[in-house]
């Protein structure tokens, strides 16, 4: 997925994300490649993707194991936040060797912009994935002028 | 004894096979799993969100455990990313096992982008509880 906006015709991009990629795994701690004010180090729970058409804002929530009915999602002034817990049954008779999976609370909120309508909001889940869905207000989409 | 396996059971593997190479440049997310055990079998479970069945492939190659999977959706025309923390489509993670596992009769199942992975422990090899005879 978004594999396209790193195909080859961005070749020089790709290796920049690449080496990006790296150097937030040397240093520890990078920053959210956005550079959005509310974005998070990497590695936070859920990871977000936001893509946007003409007609839409789609919001992709990477939070695999989720009861979606326990999702809590808001959007405010074109701000939209995302609260829920992940519960992770932990088996006492059982030796752990590696707990990386996130566990416990969470809350992340993005900014999405002025014109999403916030009364036109679709969610899905599947395979882990919550899609949200956001209708852009008409006045805020691209038009062609035309030229006579 | 369960504790002969500790330090292989959650080593990670550096080999890669050949069905795994992708091309060089493509991004590969390292999913994040929790590993436990206890006296029947080890438990590996790994989030990989975005991948249905058809694209997961569990294998145990040799004593390598390779669990790796492909998430796919499509995307709409015109769409431009405003943001995006997940940059890859690749998940894989891989891991040596050790000999008291019964790689043979592993277990593995998909459910809302969480994978777990059972692989039992041959039965000769289970610990046993030795009692103490006294006086």
């Amino acid at each position: 997925m978004f594999g396209r906006f790193l195909s080859s015709q961005n070749s020089l991009l790709d290796e920049f994300w690449r080496l990006q990629q790296e150097m937030d795994e040397l240093l520890g701690d990078g920053a959210s490649s956005s550079g959005g004010i509310r974005s998070l180090p990497r590695g936070s729970f859920p990871a977000i993707n936001v893509i946007q058409t003409p007609e839409e804002v789609q919001v992709y929530l990477f939070a695999p194991g989720l009861d979606p009915k326990k999702l809590d999602v808001s959007i405010e002034q074109g701000l939209l936040t995302i609260s829920g817990e992940r519960q992770i049954r932990v088996d006492d008779n059982s030796t752990y060797y590696r707990q990386e999976r996130f566990a416990g609370e969470f809350r992340r909120a993005i900014s999405l912009g002025e014109d999403v309508d916030a009364e036109r909001i679709t969610a899905t889940y599947r395979d882990g994935i919550v899609q949200i869905r956001l209708h852009r207000r008409e006045s805020a989409r691209p038009r062609q002028i035309e030229i006579h | 004894m369960a504790t002969n396996s500790t330090q292989v059971a959650g080593r990670e593997s550096p080999i890669a096979t050949p069905q795994q190479r992708e091309r060089p440049s493509e991004l590969v997310i390292r999913t994040p799993v929790d590993i436990f055990e206890n006296s029947d079998s080890l438990m590996l479970i790994a989030d990989m969100p975005g991948v249905s069945k058809d694209r997961l492939d569990v294998r145990v190659d040799g004593t390598t455990l390779v669990v790796q999977g492909r998430m796919q959706f499509d995307l709409p025309e015109k769409a431009v990313a405003l943001h995006a923390d997940i940059r890859a489509a690749l998940y894989r993670r891989s891991f040596v096992l050790s000999r008291e596992l019964d790689t043979e009769k592993t277990e593995a199942n998909l459910k809302d982008g969480v994978l777990t992975v059972q692989i039992p422990k041959r039965a000769s090899l289970r610990p046993r509880k030795i009692e103490v005879q006294g006086s």
